[in-house]
């Protein structure tokens, strides 16, 4: 069981032409975009057969977005981005939406993660998914009013919030000795707000509903209002554990759409910096998950290394979380002049110590009874919720799109993906351990491999009326942009998509059966981010 | 009548006194053993003193019961102090028997702790309430037939007795059936202080906590008394196997000399405990909920294994 499995075989020629097929057959136009991959437009009415169609092919719903485009064109647009789980070959729809009747199909029956974004499509554009089955609110808090929906572009600001004590409509178990347990928006540690109601039968968890959106914070309006120059840095703030994969989705965008080539040393210094936020956060992670099960030592000690691993980070970018490190069109900052093969080394050594922590702490017999068959995600729920990323490596799901997607630095290294099968706390946490030791693996041929040459090369200025995609398998799992233009060649609309949005539904299903003091663990092996999910 | 009181309050002042001391030096050694330096071990007297300047906040939907459990509970920790043996064998109070009342004053604490867990109707308090009693109910009986087989075992049912006529003849310690009661009496300790793997008191995610999860709704001089009495009931529960497993340096006579050296002999297997604790806190990790009872009935068969080789190893 576990350990590395050897990469699906690829056929993605044959399935891009298929899919161009099926998208002409539905009387969409066709093209290949500024990111090199398919685009194509179609009527809204549309939509639904071609879903099913794309569907036979294995190409689930990754993304919708929407943008408010009735400055050029007069109507909304909807993106749509559908791939494979592997998210190659993606192809971007895109569905113009009348301004007058602002209502467009749901493929909420159809797909999980369509279900999530159509619902904050709804709170956010005020544009209808109809016949969606699920009418509550998912990015906004209750007290924002009805009509008010931030990312309209002629939306203003405003602050004069009530709140209305109007509930949010939590589904009620309910039988003979059945509870509810509320836990936070406010908790004991310093964490972002977020809702989770049990239904418990004594200790037992009957359901949990979690409920975010307490802080919409406007992060890809800002995208729109902020100076160009400064959106990059605001990409590296959306969560605040994810800088280098946030950043990295966002700048491939704009290089695709600049039609900027990235310098082959750039592109390697990029993975190193990837592969050292990857590091930091598992080595933290696997604290935080033997911490939960009250063993201090490896808590201890994997916090002991995480700090070393930031100082190291501050030493080679000069900054503890990797900050001002990816530019569009390359690399910046002291990493450009950094001995890599020096922080190479250190990262070896590191990584060393932390396999040995961790060899101690699932050496413990009562570490291992608490991490095995705790929060169990199947394979089947996390196929259907379209989990991503890290959780769906621990459920059994063979993607990694470092491997997959083919993109520049990783398709010379030749990732091996770390994929367990039994979907527990343990898997995932033994996924965290297999990837770091793969992360040192990657930042040494990376360091080797250095070319001498330019460590950036000049964005240029974006396309006008274009969209391009930038996809980046972070930590977490794939973080994907989405980022539109004006006929100036300036941003309309940036979509951010970090993988918890993805996943935080997959913990409901985690925990059922377990028992109430297990969901601290269960919460910590999944480690999503609040912020990233609250836009 | 005026010199048996004194001895008694001068147990109860050692305990109280003692107390914050153990709980820091233990959270020093755990911290030295997981390779961090560790706050100073004078520190939870620095957070009495924090607690007690702090002002209360009490929510409006509680009862008397609230109010007065932290005072309930700190006097029920005196009461045990002055009647078990601490720095004398038979300190004045101390009759035929006080084990039972010790075990009671402690349920009566923890009755009183678990009241007030459900009385501010927070979720987390009525969980922890219901896990705490749980806990209490299986912890019982052990610590009960521990002690009996020590009773058997010196013909008296004083624990008084029991430490003189152990202290007496050594050879009486050196025997299996009172491994086996030591064994048992230490893992109803872990389970009835909160300690790990049964309850976590360094955690902070209240799903998971028995003890502070009751203890939740407490700030100010409240959570001081009952943050206190907490650190009491640790401290008794290390004196009571101190003085009853390893009797030696405790003074029967009633002088203050006898007494100042039965502190010191007390303070030594303190701190010999408390390694002993930090050590075992140190090498395992919590344990399941639903996976308790099942120490808790290894600890049971631990000590009637032990009332039964006071019959069988003569």
């Amino acid at each position: 069981m576990g350990g590395f499995d050897s990469p699906p075989m690829k056929s993605d020629v044959r399935l891009r032409d298929d899919v161009e097929q099926r998208i002409r057959a539905a009387g969409g136009s066709i093209s290949t975009g500024p990111d090199g991959r398919l685009q194509a437009r179609i009527r809204d009415a549309g939509i639904r057969p071609l879903a099913d169609r794309l569907g036979t092919l294995g190409l689930e719903v990754q993304l919708v977005a929407a943008a408010d485009t009735r400055e050029t064109s007069g109507d909304f647009t909807l993106a749509y981005v559908f791939a494979p789980p592997t998210l190659a070959p993606a192809v971007t729809l895109l569905v113009p939406i009348a301004a007058e009747q602002p209502e467009f199909p749901s493929l909420a029956t159809r797909s999980f993660a369509a279900s999530r974004f159509e619902r904050e499509i709804r709170d956010l554009f005020g544009l209808l998914p109809s016949e969606h089955p699920d009418p509550r609110r998912l990015a906004l808090h209750q007290f924002w009013p009805e009509d008010y929906h931030p990312l309209r572009r002629d939306t203003p600001a405003r602050s004069d919030f009530v709140d209305r004590g109007q509930p949010f409509p939590f589904r009620r178990v309910e039988g003979e000795g059945v509870f509810e347990i509320t836990v936070g928006p406010v908790h004991a540690g310093i964490i972002e707000p977020g809702h989770f109601r049990f239904s418990v039968e004594g200790e037992s968890i009957l359901r949990l509903e979690t409920r975010l959106g307490f802080v919409h914070k406007g992060t890809e309006k800002l995208f729109e209002t902020l100076p160009f120059e400064r959106t990059w840095a605001l990409a590296e703030r959306v969560s605040g554990d994810t800088t280098v994969g946030h950043a990295l989705a966002y700048c491939e965008a704009l290089e695709a759409l600049a039609g900027c080539r990235v310098p082959p040393r750039a592109a390697r210094l990029r993975v190193v910096l990837l592969e050292l936020e990857r590091l930091w956060n598992h080595v933290g992670d696997v604290g935080m998950i033997v911490n939960d099960t009250g063993f201090a030592f490896g808590h201890a000690h994997c916090f002991r290394l995480r700090e070393e691993l930031f100082r190291l980070n501050e030493r080679v970018t000069g900054h503890r979380l990797l900050r001002g490190a990816v530019v569009p069109g390359g690399v910046a900052g002291p990493i450009v002049k950094a001995d890599v093969t020096r922080a190479a080394r250190q990262v070896e050594r590191l990584v060393g110590e932390f396999l040995d922590v961790a060899r101690l702490c699932l050496d413990n017999s009562m570490v291992l009874e608490r991490l095995q068959g705790t929060g169990r995600l199947t394979t089947k729920t996390a196929r259907e919720m379209q989990v991503v990323g890290l959780p769906a490596r621990a459920s059994g799901i063979d993607v990694d799109t470092r491997r997959d997607a083919g993109l520049a630095p990783y398709a010379e290294f030749d990732v091996r993906a770390a994929v367990h099968h039994e979907g527990d706390v343990w898997a995932r946490t033994m996924v965290r351990i297999d990837e770091a030791r793969e992360s040192a693996r990657l930042i040494a041929l990376a360091a080797t491999k250095s070319p001498h040459g330019p460590a950036a090369s000049a964005l240029g200025t974006l396309a006008p009326n274009a969209h391009a995609l930038g996809i980046v398998e972070a930590w977490r799992g794939p973080v994907v942009y989405w980022v539109l233009t004006d006929a100036a060649g300036r941003l309309t609309r940036v979509k951010v998509s970090d993988p918890s949005f993805r996943n935080w539904p997959a913990l409901e299903y985690a925990v059922l059966g377990n028992i109430v003091p297990d969901f601290p663990l269960c919460n910590k092996s999944f480690n999503l981010s609040y912020s990233g999910a609250d836009l | 009548m005026i010199h048996d009181l004194l001895i008694a309050a001068a147990q109860a002042l050692a305990i109280a006194a003692l107390a914050p001391l153990v709980v820091g030096f233990t959270r020093r050694l755990k911290a030295r053993l997981v390779g961090r330096r560790g706050p100073s071990p004078w520190q939870p007297y620095a957070d009495l003193r924090k607690l007690f300047a702090k002002e209360v906040v009490v929510s409006e939907n509680a009862s008397w019961v609230f109010r007065a459990t932290p005072y309930v509970l700190f006097a029920v920790m005196l009461v045990a102090a002055a009647v078990v043996p601490v720095l004398v064998a038979r300190p004045a109070p101390a009759f035929a028997g006080n084990l039972i009342l010790v075990m009671y004053l402690f349920l009566l604490g923890t009755f009183f702790l678990a009241l007030a867990g459900l009385d501010t109707a927070s979720a987390f308090g009525g969980m922890g309430s219901s896990r705490e009693v749980a806990i209490s109910a299986l912890a019982e009986p052990t610590v009960i037939l521990s002690v009996f087989a020590l009773a058997l075992r010196s013909g008296t049912i004083d624990l008084g007795g029991i430490v003189e006529r152990l202290g007496a003849e050594p050879r009486l310690a050196a025997n299996p059936a009172h491994l086996l009661a030591f064994g048992a009496f230490f893992i109803v300790m872990l389970a009835e202080t909160g300690r790990l793997p049964v309850d976590n008191p360094a955690t902070h995610l209240e799903l998971t906590m028995i003890h502070e999860a009751m203890v939740l709704e407490y700030s100010g001089r409240y959570l001081a008394l009952v943050e206190w009495a907490s650190a009491m009931k640790l401290t008794l529960f290390m004196t009571l196997l101190a003085n009853l497993f390893l009797p030696w340096g405790l003074p029967g006579g009633l002088t203050v000399a006898a007494m100042a050296g039965g502190l010191v002999a007390l303070v030594v297997k303190l701190a010999a405990l408390a390694l002993l604790l930090a050590l075992v806190e140190t090498s395992v990790a919590k344990l399941r909920l639903f996976r308790v009872p099942e120490l808790l009935a290894g600890s049971f068969a631990l000590a009637l294994l032990s009332v039964a080789a006071v019959f069988l190893v003569r």
